[in-house]
């Protein structure tokens, strides 16, 4: 097995105690002493500081924004060239079946794209991107930076000691801003549901940052494991888990982020791959659809579970994809795909757990408010 | 207090009855315990059934029965709040009091200085 890879933060991972698990190739932090339940709620209540240097920070760039936009539409289905200067969207790369290769988030900074990726797939994003892109385009990696997520209700004061400017951000706003004279490319974003910032910074500098942001008495180091519970309550996809290469988006319940204009009756509709798979279930439906549910009791279900129409008998109508106990809910929370006919909110379905079938309610998402500054 | 390599710990209560947790040890390393499903009181129990399924934020576990023996009382104070067991794991955190049918199946669980020597 290949050596673990460490970010720039390593090193204060550890001062602080973390538990350290292997994640995507790197040694990453999953909790620190205070535990994932208590992280969870202190990012809910103030502000949790996140390492997300593992996951991929690439640079597309061509004659002009509008050349890198054209180029990145080749491989999402997003409107990138209607995104206006200083602004950031959500997006996939699909495949020629319509299913969803990885979800990213892409910035308009200007003359180029700023593109952040999951590490997972991080490789094959940047090979998919040069194979299709170059040489009309460069498709860069930037290594030499760290990523930091600054989540939670405190973040916008925190942020803003260090530079004013982070509060005129709008959510999905990015900026450059300079924190303790260090060059930061800030987004008003996240994926915890609550307001906050993702700050890439030079990584021979991310240490100091992540130490002059932690001074401040409302924020916390949070580990992957509260990552994960947050982004399950705020009804956010784990790429690999809730959506993976034989997803469409349609199933995936992802088509908002398929703006009108690629649609299939849009100005620039379709010439992404898949196009055909994805405009005929928007058209006509998808088989089954990605839906909230809420087990009963206390018991938490997990991915893999199959769910039942009834409380007996009957083949699988659906599996939960991911699940925990929600912390700010105060109960178990699970998003999972059911069949077309079963995807009613108000659903009544069953899981099988340790043998037995529980029910669980189909329930909109979030599971909790989104707390973001429109 | 003795303990099993499960991490479990077992106190003399009275009239042979024993209790029945989990150490401080084992629910660190589990996590915040969310959701805890104990037995039926009255249940008859062989050493090493999968008796009690514990969920921490993390992952689902089972505890085994530490003996042979009768279920004699649960804590259902538990299984309303289980983050009782990361609280006070060895005092309002347990978990059964199992009645043993043989006792000679203690001689092989540890005191706890081998039980500290062993999670080292």
């Amino acid at each position: 097995m290949a050596e673990l890879l460490k970010t720039p933060l390593y090193d204060l991972h550890l001062e602080a105690g973390a538990k350290m698990v292997p994640f995507a190739g790197y040694e990453m932090p999953v909790q620190y002493p205070m535990g994932v339940m208590k992280e969870h709620l202190h990012t809910r209540a103030k502000a949790g500081l996140f390492d997300v240097s593992h996951m991929g920070q690439v640079i597309v760039q061509g004659d002009s924004y509008e050349a890198a936009a054209r180029g990145l539409e080749r491989l999402i289905p997003a409107d990138v060239l209607g995104l206006e200067d200083g602004r950031q969207r959500y997006g996939f790369f699909t495949n020629d079946a319509g299913g969803i290769e990885d979800d990213l988030m892409f910035a308009n900074r200007g003359d180029h794209l700023y593109v952040v990726v999951n590490a997972a797939c991080k490789g094959a994003d940047i090979a998919r991107m040069k194979t299709a892109l170059e040489p009309d385009l460069t498709v860069a990696e930037i290594t030499d930076r760290a990523l930091l997520a600054l989540q939670g209700p405190s973040a916008e004061a925190v942020l803003a000691a260090l530079d004013p400017r982070a509060a005129d951000m709008a959510f999905m706003d990015v900026a450059t801003l300079d924190l303790n004279g260090v060059e930061a490319w800030v987004s008003r974003s996240g994926y915890t549901g609550e307001d906050g910032y993702e700050i890439s910074v030079p990584a021979v500098h991310a240490s100091s940052i992540a130490k002059a942001l932690l001074e401040h008495d409302d924020v916390e180091l949070i580990g992957l494991g509260a990552r994960d519970s947050l982004r399950l309550e705020s009804g956010l996809c784990l790429y690999g888990n809730d959506i993976d290469a034989k997803t469409t988006p349609v199933e995936a319940a992802l088509t908002w982020a398929i703006q009108k204009v690629r649609r299939a009756d849009g100005a620039r509709a379709g010439g992404f791959p898949g196009a055909d798979v994805i405009f005929d279930q928007m058209a006509n439906g998808a088989a089954r659809k990605r839906v909230g549910l809420r087990p009963e009791g206390r018991a938490p279900m997990r991915e893999g579970v199959q769910l039942f129409a009834d409380a007996a008998g009957g083949d699988s109508i659906g599996i939960i994809t991911s699940g925990s106990f929600g912390p700010t809910v105060g109960g178990p929370v699970a998003m999972g795909y059911v069949t077309a006919d079963h995807a009613t909110t108000g659903t009544t379905v069953y899981g099988e757990l340790r043998g037995k079938r529980q029910p669980l309610t189909l329930t909109k998402m979030p599971f909790t408010p989104a707390n973001v500054k429109r | 207090m003795k303990y099993t390599e499960e991490h479990e710990w077992l106190r003399e209560e009275s009239d042979g009855v024993y209790v029945v947790g989990i150490t401080e040890h084992a629910t660190t390393q589990l996590g915040d315990l969310v959701f805890v499903e104990l037995p039926e009181v009255g249940t008859t129990v062989s050493k090493d059934d999968e008796i009690v399924v514990i969920e921490s934020v993390k992952a689902a576990s089972d505890i085994l029965a530490p003996l042979d023996g009768e279920i004699v009382e649960v804590n259902e104070a538990l299984a309303e709040d289980p983050s009782l067991a990361n609280s006070d794991a060895i005092g309002d955190g347990w978990f059964f009091k199992i009645k043993p049918s043989d006792l000679s199946q203690m001689d092989d669980m540890m005191d706890e200085a081998a039980y500290n020597k062993m999670i080292g």
